[in-house]
């Protein structure tokens, strides 16, 4: 039998092409100078002093270079996070001693509300660079880090581990060191998986963007000139025009990117796929392929880049002891490795027990009253938590199942979708404090709106693809047998997507909690507003520096994320994988 | 282990390129053995088939001479010095190719040669004139997913053979290919031997394919399972007869299969006997259940039943284009169970069998829980303790872990699954996946 012909990656350049190579060269020429000259002002920028009251300057000519400001934040902030999700997965495959801490740990960090931590951290920074924006910045790109990092790590971790062994047995056999066997195996088997969670990451980090901008500590106010500040101080100064305008810019910078640099990247990363057949759906990006058109790029690759790669690569292999790679199970008998393994356990459980000690001698300070506050308030946000997350299952999973049942749907909606997920919700907050303060309870009914907003896409997607998932045979024979309705939900829909919803919920829990801390405090046209909850404590101590009580809220809520975690979704996804897998 | 091959003088006899030295290999901490002492040397000039059933350890073998994994005792030695690490002198082709997805043929080619100090300029003209050797000119910008199994496989030797190996390891190459195009490749890696156009010097290669080691090889170990160990070493056929359809080719194949087809007996006896030998009793080692499932061994019966309830092996399992290592284990079933027998080439269906073939299912199933009571001491064991246990239930991880005592675990596994596949067909007992109980039913109780 003859094998069909993949089709073409490389169109055929024809005479119209050529002319349209010229335009696009143009156009990326434009581009570089663009985004040379806003680095430039931006590091000018950051050697300034640190003036704590920058006035935002609420006027729409201020706006792209805000907006310019708040991206390079981001980006920064994500390539930190790339590299650390790459070297901290790969530090954690390496040993199964070190999988057993870095994993958990992982997990607990995913679980831990970063936002309390942050006016130490600030203050800290600050301290670290007097007078200048530069700390200020690094807190906000630390903020921004610990929104985007913890996924990336899993995901790239998940991909190393599920590499096929064959292909590691040849990489051993082709003698392969250790940069080589990262850059031709290792990194590209994560490369597909890596890429939608950076799309992930970069939502969650749009969504922090207003939090990481401001920092209010005690009576200092610090901003620092971005997106997210300018959205707050438009919210503070109840100026709805600048409010729309920002949120307009916003949504701008998102459509763009998705376009230009996500959409792209996922059509690029086809050829990664490891189900070695020839698949018809093919991702398609327009923007790809004016990109290989161009003869700018053709000619920097051919000249520049590829020598300077295989040089730099060339180098790096021959990085380290040339010892031939030792047989995948080789065990270390010697003692002097495992006194080292011992120690360092040791100091990491001195470390901790340290910690232990500290956060508990702070914590002691605090009299039974506040902790009464404490759990009244945990138990308030659970309620608030509960409900947020029981309306987004309800409007969700109706929706992703019509969209993912309908391959037709899914093809048009996922895109759109896709970038209305990224629009983060903590810029649309300050419309919804607008229109729903005046209400009775209206700060709550608010709060839990923003938690909606925020999480519901997570339990979206994972809809979505749990009803993609199932086989239209299984669909086929409902219709063949008269299964309909509400039957058919119980014994087809339901049990198809439970694994995917409850990993949807998962990550709904925690990025809810964390919300919390936005949604139950908030300084609004002048005044502030706060309602009962551990958000609104969280919050309210930070402001007010008092730091016994930030840690101990904080405490609770991770303890009470984890627990939620631990005891409700991961039981019921143990119980999903055993039960309703669709093998 | 016995050795049939001509015995030659230590003098003429070339130096080993590559030896194991009664090497074993435990999984596990309760040491559930995957090889146990095998000594293994390849000289220069030979071709060497590693030849069994699953399980019995021959691409783990594969694997420890290789250098990717290291065994639990023994040692490897390389040109007489013991091996530390990969081996440097081997090229390994794989079962499932194991190309890269995200590198074209040339780059998976030349993967091979990164390692070599050689210029790039030099690495691209080896790789092309490797891919031209094995026959995939023109091809060299392709991606794997544009390339049928053959086309892959043959990539995989071109990278193989691009770092002009001392010993080439083959792991099953040929087994996920379709049959012409396994035998065209058959064809073209004999030419290429015999012409020496390649300068390895010894090849090595993992097989369940007897025609297929037949055909190719210069000597050939049969390996036996429970534990992975080498039964008998036959010196294969002169290289002029191997092609050909010769009565010296068919009494080898039928030799390898009377072999195989009685694990428990002695090889050497077998084969030297050339002729059925008498049942002598079964030697004490671990009974293993064959891995084969109720709708396999129901029709595999029924099917000799039509052939008038005998035939000759492995013309049956030409017939039915079964894999070498099923045709076994179904031999092996039938045996156990006393529904069929094998007597030299000979498969023959029992009374019990014919009668097994002819009746209803309530019938069927009825004779076959009692042989399978009789017959497999498994079965038997679980029932009888179930019908001890309270509320005539038993943990399923209770057994399994029993069963790892003697097996390696994903063997473990695969007996349960097996021994839960034939229990419930003769609902001796029913199995909750979710809960991981086994129950006892009730209402086929027999007094054991």
């Amino acid at each position: 039998m003859v094998q069909p012909l993949f089709p073409s990656r490389r169109r055929v350049l024809d005479l119209e092409s050529q002319t349209a190579s010229r335009w696009v060269d143009v156009v990326l020429l434009c581009f570089i100078a663009a985004v040379a000259y806003g680095v430039i002002r931006a590091a000018a920028r950051w050697s300034e002093p640190l003036s704590p009251g920058t006035t935002i300057d609420l006027s729409p000519s201020h706006l792209p270079l805000y907006a310019g400001l708040s991206t390079m934040r981001m980006a920064i902030a994500y390539i930190i996070s790339l590299t650390f999700s790459l070297a901290y997965a790969r530090i954690a495959v390496a040993s199964r001693n070190a999988e057993r801490v870095m994993i958990p740990l992982l997990d607990i960090l995913q679980s831990i509300p970063i936002l309390s931590f942050m006016p130490g951290v600030v203050l800290g920074l600050v301290a670290l660079f007097p007078g200048r924006t530069l700390g200020l910045e690094l807190a906000a790109i630390l903020l921004i880090f610990t929104s985007q990092a913890w996924n990336l790590a899993f995901s790239f971790h998940q991909s190393l581990r599920t590499i096929p062994p064959e292909l590691g047995e040849a990489a051993t056999v082709c003698q392969l060191g250790f940069w080589r066997r990262f850059t031709r195996l290792e990194l590209p088997s994560g490369v597909i998986a890596l890429i939608a969670n950076s799309m992930m990451s970069w939502a969650g980090g749009w969504f922090f963007l207003m939090a990481s901008e401001q920092f209010t500590i005690g009576p200092k106010s610090l901003r620092l000139p971005g997106l997210g500040s300018y959205l707050a101080t438009a919210a503070e100064q109840d100026d709805v025009r600048a409010i729309t305008l920002g949120l307009l810019t916003l949504i701008a910078i998102i459509v763009l990117l998705d376009h230009v640099l996500w959409r792209p990247l996922v059509a690029w990363s086809d050829r990664f796929k490891l189900e070695q057949s020839s698949a018809a759906e093919v991702a398609h990006s327009t923007v790809l392929d004016f990109l290989r058109a161009s003869r700018l790029i053709e000619w920097t690759g051919a000249r520049l880049v590829m020598p300077a790669w295989r040089r730099l690569d060339a180098v790096l292999s021959h990085a380290g002891p040339p010892r031939l790679p030792v047989a995948f199970d080789f065990v270390t008998r010697s003692r002097a490795r495992r006194l080292a393994r011992y120690v360092m356990l040791g100091v990491v459980v001195l470390v901790v027990l340290w910690g232990a000690f500290a956060a508990a001698r702070e914590v002691a300070g605090i009299s039974v009253r506040q902790w009464g506050d404490v759990g009244v308030g945990a138990a308030a946000t659970f309620l608030r938590t509960t409900i947020a997350l029981a309306l987004g299952a309800a409007w969700t999973i109706p929706l992703g199942v019509a969209i993912g049942t309908n391959p037709r749907w899914a093809r048009r909606m996922q895109p759109i979708v896709q970038v209305v997920a990224s629009i983060p919700a903590t810029a649309v907050f300050p419309v919804l404090l607008l229109a729903l303060l005046a209400l009775p309870g209206g700060l709550n009914i608010a709060a839990v709106a923003l938690m909606l907003l925020g999480t519901q896409w997570y339990v979206l997607f994972n809809v979505i693809a749990g009803a993609m998932s199932i086989p239209s045979e299984l669909k086929e024979a409902a219709v063949n047998y008269h299964v309909t309705g509400w039957r058919r939900w119980r014994t087809l829909i339901l049990p198809a997507i439970f694994p995917y919803l409850v990993t949807g919920m998962l990550t709904a829990t925690g990025g809810a909690w964390n919300a919390s801390i936005i949604a139950e405090y908030v300084s609004f046209g002048g005044r502030t507003v706060r309602t009962v909850g551990l958000g609104s404590l969280i919050a309210g101590a930070a402001e007010r520096g008092d730091f016994p009580l930030l840690l101990a809220a904080t405490l609770v809520m991770a303890a009470v994320v984890i627990a939620v975690n631990r005891l409700i979704w991961r039981r019921l996804y143990v119980l999903a994988e055993s039960r309703y897998r669709l093998q | 282990m016995t050795t049939l091959t001509d015995p030659q003088p230590d003098s003429i006899r070339a130096e080993a390129l590559l030896s194991a030295e009664r090497v074993g290999k435990y999984y596990g901490d309760d040491r559930a053995p995957v090889l146990e002492d095998v000594s293994v040397s390849l000289h220069p000039g030979e071709f060497v088939a590693l030849l069994g059933p699953s399980g019995s350890g021959k691409s783990t073998l594969l694997r420890i001479l290789a250098g990717l994994m290291s065994p639990s005792y023994g040692q490897v030695l390389v040109h007489g010095t013991p091996l530390h690490g990969a081996n440097v002198q081997v090229a390994i082709v794989f079962q499932s190719f194991a190309l890269f997805p995200w590198l074209t043929v040339l780059q998976n080619v030349e993967l091979g040669l990164l390692a070599t100090e050689l210029p790039e300029q030099e690495r691209r003209e080896r790789a092309v004139r490797a891919i031209d050797l094995i026959g995939l000119d023109g091809f060299e910008e392709a991606f794997p997913k544009e390339l049928s199994g053959g086309m892959k496989q043959r990539v995989g030797f071109a990278r193989a053979l691009v770092v002009q190996p001392e010993v080439l390891f083959m792991d099953e190459p040929f087994s996920a290919l379709d049959v012409l195009t396994a035998e065209n490749l058959r064809q073209e890696l004999r030419e290429l031997w015999a012409s020496r156009s390649i300068p390895t010097q010894a090849v090595l290669m993992v097989t369940h394919n007897i025609e297929e080691a037949v055909s190719l090889a210069d000597r050939i170990l049969v390996f036996g399972a429970n534990p992975g160990r080498i039964r008998i070493e036959l010196k294969g056929l002169p290289a002029a007869e191997r092609a050909r359809k010769g009565p010296a080719r068919a009494q080898l194949v039928e030799a390898i299969y009377r072999i195989m087809t009685n694990p428990g007996e002695d090889a050497s006896a077998i084969y030297e006997a050339g002729k059925p030998t008498p049942k002598r009793p079964r030697r004490r080692r671990q009974q293993s259940i064959p891995d084969v499932s109720i709708d396999d061994l129901t029709g595999f019966v029924q099917y000799l039943a039509g052939m008038g309830g005998k035939a000759v092996l492995h013309e049956l399992g030409r017939d039915l284009q079964m894999r070498g290592d099923d045709l076994l284990a179904i031999s092996e079933a039938t045996d156990l169970l006393g529904l069929a027998t094998v007597q030299g080439r000979i498969i023959a269906l029992t009374e019990m069998g014919a009668r097994f073939a002819e009746v209803e299912l309530d019938e069927e199933k009825a004779l076959f829980r009692e042989r399978v009571l009789e017959r497999v001491a498994l079965m038997k064991k679980i029932v009888g303790d179930l019908a001890a246990a309270d509320s005539h239930t038993l943990e399923a991880d209770g057994v399994l872990s029993e069963l790892a005592h003697s097996f390696s675990k994903e063997e473990a596994r695969r007996q349960f699954e097996t021994v839960v596949d034939w229990g419930r067909y003769a609902e001796l007992f029913t199995y909750d996946d979710v809960d991981g109980e086994l129950r006892l039913d009730e209402e086929h109780r027999i007094a054991t």
